[in-house]
């Protein structure tokens, strides 16, 4: 649900050298590092005080640091690791600011900023307006912008506030998605657009949110809108001109699902003929969801591309009987063709509106003395996932937090334990589900770093009330709906920061936070990690203890990626974009009334008092050590 | 002009719009110190949806632009329209946000604004072809062999009442769902149940009454709706509502003024819900208190 409607951005002066990703220092860096993973597991073996991990991402998705941000992951392997290290544990504390921008827009900023070369580009919520920033002179002024006035329209169908997550680089070109639909090539030392395909339809309730991938001259990217009947997809637009080049659908027949021999689940309840279809009583996978409007991971050696799929939408539970393929759930395909590799659902028959468009973050680690090739995955339901990226056979799903909407993952038939005392359902009030509709975690992005081992889990505490009825209508036509309310969950706290020791199954270390925690998260080679705070704070804090290092507070609440560069002067810089909003923070981007309980899908009884703490914003803050 | 692209026109007449409200603001202003009663010529802003026949278009033929105007110029108002899709948000869009002070055609008692004394009643029905079963109740044993169009809220975890009816009964096996969005670069996006059944794609389908009265009279083959049964499906999901007007929570000047105004053009607003098919569930005639 939510998955509700909102996208991308960058770079510049590199395409004056013409450099192609494949060449030069990449490439040694590369073999330097496959070479230290696979003597990994035999030093491990041979010394426990060993302090580096064998757990690290494989080289080449997650290639030695440029000191440059092109992608709001950081890699392909969905790190959000920076190999920079002249901030650290000792000095972050001399952090201050080097320069702000404001973005003009105050709506809830989830967009990663990007770096390439010495320029770093930054999109706007909706009307998307993308800015070109010269690192490389004083105040960092600004190159170009270019504005793609979407239609207005869109605003009033996005599901929960009008965000993006921001733009991606590659070739010498920006990336990025419009609210109403558009996907928009621009060059990235002027701004001028190249290509610009509408791909999505305002009209039937279609928005893009979610930052594009590229991969291999491809630009990924999938649909929002699946409350509104919106019928998933992702689709592959050429990167030279735009055209699509395949799309996949996340439900209906096997052709549509790009679903062909090459098909092997590791789960029987994954296999089938035409799941898509059978799942689901006649006719309603044609407007069952499945959306995809989070992130994808990629891994070059084993040519695959993962992404997750939406919740079942937009009837309820009780009218669509069955596992409702291929909804909440997650795909290995083949970037090239989009053929599907494996399939594996977290949630078959999703309940409780557990969108499964999380981040996943490549891993290659010893399990249970196998060397195997992982993704990593905090789960909306609840549950830390390790699964085998060649198979997609869970290994362990543990929870990281509160949850009783299930009981666990049975490991043999891979399938979520439904808990029946939490099941909704027409007519019946249940209280105290958790997590909520927005999951322990929702889109926000963890992140990982070799050096300790540690997941970096930004996520929400809350749980939920289903109950009664309330009247509504929508062009006209009066209903009763759900009354979902949302509640603090255990410990009172709304949010948490949690470090996961991703091999022994366990939370390192975790930090309470009044509000969720609905930024990113970035973590450095000084061990030092970053994220934000909905009241405004942007925080550092040791990766190996969760000690608060530093803390900044920002003009308004936090909810994008921070990030971390090499400046044109060789110095470590650290970004993020500070303006409350997205689903948890609408109640202040888009002005709602605390008394209106159920506003936002229920998140605003959660959340009255965070028109207290923070007002609308949208300002870049960049910090450096002095000198 | 609706069926190309409502979603822009709208948005270029409402910035038009808006443009000549300033302008005149100013001419009032000017008009103040020329001619006093010029002055206290009174508008009555009303937020509507521009594409959703039979409540209300652009063109102002719905009944509910009917009964808009009948109530500014009881008031001695003009009446002026903020156009805007009836979707997620509409009111916090509109109302809330000052673009407007008055919606048409709420249910009674919705919770997020203050609704006048509600003017008519109606129920959701069943549309029939006339040749295929007269179905007039959710226990109606054929139900579960007939392909059921539903309207589709789009809300998550919210479902038109007859669909959490049929689902209470188990009969899920052959429903076919309209988004009650729809695509709104078609005229009346939420007509296209009606018309589904007109055209034999489904054998019956449920749906509010005042948009099947209107839609059904309007198909080549000829339909009957009746309303369904029960009215109140289980403890507490009703079929039957109350529909009134909606002004701001702490409006209750207006609320008081647009009450009058409805309560002594009773019959006119009856005559013209008769004149557009809605089924009625409140004698005509009749106020609720």
């Amino acid at each position: 649900m939510k998955g509700m409607p909102q996208l991308s951005p960058t770079r510049a002066d590199a395409g004056r050298h013409a450099r192609k990703p494949a060449a030069g220092n990449p490439v040694d860096a590369r073999i330097l590092l496959g070479t230290l993973l696979t003597c990994l597991p035999f030093l491990a073996a041979a010394s426990d005080a060993l302090t580096t991990p064998a757990i690290a991402p494989p080289a080449a998705a997650a290639p030695a640091d440029d000191g440059q941000w092109t992608m709001p992951a950081k890699n392909y392997a969905s790190t959000r690791f920076s190999e920079l290290s002249e901030i650290n544990e000792g000095n972050v504390k001399n952090l201050q600011v080097a320069f702000t921008f404001s973005t003009g827009v105050n709506k809830g900023q989830e967009a990663a900023p990007l770096v390439v070369a010495n320029t770093m580009y930054i999109v706007t919520p909706f009307p998307n307006v993308v800015y070109a920033l010269d690192l490389s002179r004083p105040g960092a002024p600004m190159k170009w912008k270019y504005e793609p006035n979407p239609e207005p329209a869109a605003q009033g169908v996005a599901c929960c506030d009008v965000v993006t997550r921001g733009a991606a680089f590659a070739d010498g070109r920006i990336f990025f998605n419009t609210l109403d639909g558009h996907t928009i090539a621009l060059d990235a030392n002027t701004g001028q657009p190249i290509w610009n395909a509408h791909i999505g339809n305002i009209n039937i309730g279609e928005t893009i949110t979610m930052a594009p991938l590229v991969v291999k001259g491809k630009v990924l990217v999938g649909n929002s809108g699946g409350e509104m009947g919106v019928r998933g997809w992702v689709k592959a637009l050429d990167a030279g001109d735009g055209h699509v080049v395949w799309t996949a659908y996340g439900t209906g027949p096997d052709r549509d699902v790009l679903i062909g021999p090459d098909f092997k689940p590791h789960y029987d309840m994954d296999k089938g003929r035409d799941l898509g279809v059978t799942t689901w009583p006649p006719e309603a996978w044609k407007i069952g969801g499945g959306n995809m409007w989070g992130w994808i991971s990629y891994d070059p050696d084993l040519d695959l591309i993962f992404h997750g799929t939406g919740n079942p939408g937009p009837w309820n539970p009780d009218l669509r009987p069955g596992d409702n393929k291929w909804t909440s759930g997650i795909f290995a395909r083949d970037p090239d063709t989009g053929a599907a590799k494996w399939f594996y659902q977290w949630s078959p028959h999703d309940l409780h509106d557990y969108d499964g468009i999380n981040e996943q973050v490549l891993l290659d680690m010893n399990w249970q003395g196998k060397a195997r090739k992982v993704l990593v995955r905090p789960e909306r339901n609840g549950y830390l996932y390790i699964l085998d990226r060649t198979t997609g056979e869970v290994l362990s799903a543990k929870p990281f937090g509160p949850v009783n909407s299930s009981k666990g993952v049975d490991l043999k038939t891979g399938r979520l334990i439904e808990n029946p005392d939490k099941k909704t359902g027409t007519g019946k009030v249940v209280r105290d589900i958790c997590p909520t509709a927005s999951g322990l975690k929702d889109w926000q992005p963890s992140a990982f770093s070799p050096k300790t081992g540690l997941l970096y889990i930004p996520h929400n505490n809350l749980c939920m009330d289903e109950e009664g009825v309330e009247v509504n209508y929508i062009a006209g036509t009066p209903y009763v709906g759900m009354n979902v309310r949302m509640i603090p969950g255990p410990g009172g706290n709304r949010g948490a920061f949690t470090a996961w020791d991703i091999a022994a199954e366990k939370p390192a270390w975790s930090l309470k936070e009044n509000f969720p925690v609905w930024s990113g998260a970035v973590v450095t080679a000084g061990d030092v990690v970053f994220y934000g705070t909905m009241e405004g704070w942007f925080k550092a804090v040791s990766a190996r203890t969760g000690d608060l290092l530093w803390q900044f507070k920002t003009s308004s609440g936090i909810i994008g990626q921070p990030i971390t560069y090499r400046g044109p002067d060789g110095h470590q810089y650290v970004a993020i974009l500070s303006g409350v909003g997205g689903w948890a923070g609408a109640i202040v981007s888009g002005d709602l009334d605390p008394r209106d309980a159920t506003a936002a899908l229920g998140f605003v009884n959660a959340m009255k008092d965070l028109k207290n703490a923070t007002t609308a914003g949208g300002t870049l803050y960049v910090f450096r050590l002095p000198g | 002009m609706c069926s190309g692209c409502p979603d822009e026109l709208d948005f270029t007449a409402r910035l038009a719009r808006t443009a000549l409200r300033r302008l005149a603001i100013g001419v009032a202003a000017l008009a103040f110190v020329l001619s006093p009663a010029l002055a206290h010529a009174r508008e009555l802003r009303v937020c509507a949806d521009p594409n959703n026949m039979p409540f209300s278009n652009a063109a102002g033929q719905g009944f509910e632009n009917r009964i808009a105007q009948i109530v500014a110029s009881d008031l001695g108002a003009k009446l002026i329209y903020t156009w805007w899709a009836q979707r997620r948000g509409f009111v916090r869009n509109t109302l809330k946000a000052g673009l407007c002070d008055l919606v048409p055609g709420t249910p009674a008692n919705l919770e997020m604004l203050r609704t006048t004394t509600p003017y008519y009643r109606s129920s959701y029905v069943f549309v029939t072809r006339k040749d295929s079963p007269d179905v007039s109740s959710f226990n109606d044993p054929r139900l579960r062999d007939l392909r059921i169009g539903v309207q589709l809220i789009g809300d998550d975890g919210a479902n038109s009442p007859p669909v959490q009816a049929l689902g209470r009964r188990g009969i899920v096996g052959h429903l076919v769902g309209y988004p009650v969005y729809g695509d709104y670069s078609a005229p009346n996006p939420p007509a296209r149940i009606v018309e589904a059944v007109a055209r034999g794609e489904i054998d019956l389908a449920v749906v509010w009454g005042p948009l099947a009265g209107y839609f059904a009279a309007r198909q080549a083959a000829p339909l009957r709706i009746t309303p369904v049964a029960p009215r109140i499906d289980g403890p507490q999901l009703p079929m039957i509502y109350d529909i009134s007007m909606g002004v701001r929570r702490d409006d209750d000047a207006l609320r008081a003024d647009v009450n009058g105004a409805l309560s002594r053009h009773k019959v006119e607003i009856d005559a013209l819900l008769a004149q557009y098919g809605v089924p009625r569930l409140d004698p005509p005639g009749t106020l609720a208190p």
